[in-house]
């Protein structure tokens, strides 16, 4: 039965993060634009208490393991969903400190979908301790962006003393100091790096492990200064000697002929990109919103339901702009449905992605574009969030590979027929 | 909760339909555009699938409720085979929804058995007019009470089937405020054009315009009664329907230009191994899925009575025309020299996606 009913946790939970936007986040967006590196502490302190006080814990999706009751009916799994709401409410607060909400992010996200139970527990406890903690995951370098397969960074077994050596160069890594860096505030956390335990097997060989802060041999060594989601730290890490426990290698540690691992951490990206897209989104409303509302402050209202003959330029804009962001909204909406339902989203995943890339990039850039000079200023937050906005069509799979991806799937194509 | 999954009594009647669309639409789509005629069995064929009568209630002949989301999937499925096809399947609903939305309970027990118990019949519904800025909601026709009579003077174009129909709904200006009127057959002033009207498209469904020269109906043939209707709802429905058969078109100019870049070869390879013509397809399946999302919603909205169902029902039907020209046009870029021939039916449909902007009237769910 096809149906659009918010589910009523997840308007709940609406309800309180729109709060935490309005009141935590709106009113220090724009400092800490103007104040790269610096870290929203309060911020930060605030979500940690939340997340632990609600038993989130951690933003990643937990395991339903919950004992049902046989005699209740029972309900559908909607933690993605709910998930994807989150985030898109607080990126409307502001995307840049939503990337620095702790609780592991995408390092956590990579044990979880590929770690064992030991090193779930193991990794994953950290997140609900006193102090907010974070992780980072480690896998573009300098020649290798999108085309993970031309990651260099070896790891290499020291069988005498059962170590993990890893040597190399990560950079873009989101949250990579704060997860490496043992801030007064902050717990001790880890990145997840992406390496080669094989040169020669190419993508088979490609293996993830978890380094925790202060192991010898790890430095970040530059923090990135960028267009937008300035509050959110975007590190290089070198990797020198780097020696990790055995048991940190994420899935196996011997090289089979199947990219199957390979495969396995890409599906990662199912799940992530369209939370990745909601983010997007989240920012793409703030703006639409903020437009709507300076033009009705100026007696301009839109009139839905007219002709498209009849109505203004601006109208038009609006109108179109208001379809882009539904229908992508919708998208990622039915792609963690599908994900909450077991059921394969890889292309669903890739398309919300790919809508929501172009979609979020052409609002907020007509949002700075139709309020003139009051959108071009620095003194409204519509400039900040076209910068913001930006990043969507670029992390977690850019516009052009997402649509690599749903071209495969439409075709019935293999990597090899379509490059 | 959300849900995108069709009920088990939705997939039923989307596979019949599915199955008429690609075999007896699909099949008499070419000859049926280029001859300017559909045949009847194939128009008596789609009546049968039931899709129109399943949604009236058992107490006016037919055999189900009204679901806007159920018309929504039947017209996105039925419309993949041929659209002029469908909006003719479809005109009885013209006659016959806008009376279960908007009508009394007299005019709903007088009207509507007669054409849903029935075959297929020539009863549709005057909405656009001949301007450029055409206005559902301001409209140049006009109705004004005289005595026990409404008296209705204007024109208007793009008329299914005005030439043999039983009765019509014709929609007028009262007072501001656009209101349908039934007008039976053969009414005093009441003229329909000789020819056919010829569009860019659509050649297979008779269209005329008419002319309404001091028409009277009594009072009692206006929609709603002498308190009359409320169009939005009407308007929406409408919306939603276009939407959903943009969709449909959509869909099949897509699939068509996918399976022919799969075949095509240029340079060695199969021209769908090319990103640029990948890219195309990967953007026109990503532009069809959004639309659609946006289109259920608003359908969904209709059926469980949200405050903003009618301007999700605008959205919607605003962002599908954008979609389909763009999906349809790219569908004949494709196919190259080749989507300009008539044979493909490629071109057809991209001159049937520049339509939606203008069909507004032209079939309702």
């Amino acid at each position: 039965m096809i149906e659009f009913e918010t589910p009523k946790p997840i308007a709940q939970q609406q309800y309180v993060l729109q709060t935490v936007a309005e009141n935590m986040m709106r009113p220090v967006s724009r400092y800490f634009d103007e104040h790269e590196h610096e870290i929203p502490w309060d911020y930060i302190n605030f979500m940690h208490q939340a997340m632990k006080a609600s038993g989130a814990g951690s933003l990643a999706p937990k395991d339903e393991k919950k004992e049902q009751d046989p005699n209740k009916p029972k309900r559908p799994p909607i933690g993605y969903q709910l998930l994807a709401h989150m985030l898109e409410i607080i990126s409307w607060g502001d995307v840049g400190m939503y990337l620095v909400t702790p609780g592991g992010g995408l390092g956590a996200a990579a044990v979880q979908a590929a770690g064992s139970p030991e090193q779930k527990k193991k990794f994953l406890a950290r997140f609900a301790g006193e102090k907010p903690t974070f992780a980072a995951m480690c896998m573009t370098e300098a020649n290798a962006g999108s085309d993970t397969s031309a990651i260099r960074t070896t790891a290499v077994l020291d069988e005498k003393t059962n170590e993990w050596v890893l040597n190399g160069e990560k950079i873009f890594v989101t949250a990579g100091d704060k997860a490496l860096t043992e801030y007064e505030q902050s717990g001790k956390g880890f990145i997840v790096v992406w390496a080669t335990i094989d040169p020669e097997a190419g993508r088979a060989g490609m293996r993830s492990f978890v380094v925790e802060a202060g192991t010898p041999g790890v430095k970040v060594t530059k923090l990135e200064h960028k267009l937008g989601i300035r509050c959110s730290d975007t590190a290089s890490i070198v990797l020198q000697d780097a020696r990790v426990p055995y048991d940190h290698i994420l899935g196996s540690p011997t090289v089979e002929k199947t990219t199957k691992g390979f495969k396995g951490a890409m599906a990662t990206f199912d799940a992530t990109r369209p939370l990745v897209a909601a983010t997007g989104i989240g920012v793409a409303r703030a703006a639409l919103e903020e437009v709507k509302k300076m033009l009705a402050e100026q007696g301009v209202e839109i009139r839905y339901g007219l002709p498209r003959q009849k109505l203004t330029n601006v109208e038009r804009e609006v109108i179109d702009m208001e379809v882009m962001l539904r229908s992508a909204w919708l998208m990622v909406i039915k792609a963690v449905w599908m994900a909450d339902n077991r059921k394969p989203n890889a292309l669903e995943s890739s398309m919300s992605k790919v809508k929501a890339g172009d979609v979020v990039t052409k609002i907020t850039q007509k949002a700075v574009e139709l309020m003139g000079p009051l959108g071009y200023t620095r003194d409204t937050l519509l400039e900040k969030w076209f910068r913001d906005a930006k990043i969507t069509d670029i992390y977690e799979g850019t516009g052009q590979i997402n649509r690599l991806v749903v071209a495969r799937h439409i075709l019935g194509y293999r990597g090899r027929d379509l490059r | 909760m959300y849900s995108f999954e069709p009920s088990e009594e939705q997939k039923m009647l989307i596979d019949a339909v599915s199955r008429y669309a690609v075999n007896d639409l699909r099949a008499a789509a070419h000859d049926a555009e280029e001859e300017s005629k559909l045949p009847q069995s194939v128009v008596s064929k789609g009546w049968e699938m039931g899709v129109l009568q399943a949604s009236i209630p058992e107490g006016y002949g037919g055999f189900g409720e009204h679901s806007v989301v159920t018309g929504v999937l039947a017209a996105e499925e039925m419309a993949y085979g041929d659209l002029a096809g469908t909006l003719a399947v479809m005109t009885p609903g013209l006659f016959v929804l806008p009376i279960l939305l908007g009508g009394t309970e007299e005019q709903k027990q007088q009207y509507i058995p007669p054409v849903i118990e029935a075959d297929w019949q020539p009863y549709t519904a005057a909405l656009i007019e001949p301007s450029f800025d055409f206005d559902p909601n301001e409209l140049k026709t006009t109705a004004k009470a005289d005595g026990d009579d409404y008296v209705l003077t204007g024109e208007k174009t793009y008329v299914p089937f005005a030439k043999d129909a039983e009765a019509m709904i014709v929609y007028a200006n009262l007072d501001g405020a656009t209101q349908g009127f039934i007008v039976p057959k053969g009414a005093d002033g009441l003229a329909v054009g000789e020819e056919r009207i010829k569009l860019m498209s659509l050649n297979a469904l008779p269209l005329y315009s008419l002319k309404l020269e001091g028409v009277r109906v009594p009072k009692a043939n206006r929609l709603g009664g002498e308190a009359g209707h409320d169009m939005g709802p009407i308007l929406a429905a409408n919306r939603v329907a276009l939407a959903a058969l943009a969709v449909g078109v959509a869909k099949a100019a897509f699939e068509y230009s996918r399976d022919y870049a799969k075949e095509r070869e240029a340079f060695g390879v199969k021209i769908a191994q090319k990103q640029a013509i990948a890219f195309m397809l990967a953007e026109m399946a990503t532009e069809i899925e959004a639309i659609r999302l946006l289109n259920w919603e608003a359908a969904w909205k209709l059926d469980v009575g949200k405050e903003d169902a009618a301007k999700d029902a605008y959205l919607a039907a605003t962002g599908a025309v954008d979609m389909v020209m763009m999906v349809t046009d790219r569908a004949v870029q494709i196919l190259g020299g080749h989507g300009y021939i008539r044979e493909h039916p490629v071109e057809m449909w991209m001159r049937n996606g520049r339509g939606f902007a203008t069909f507004t009237g032209l079939a309702i769910v």
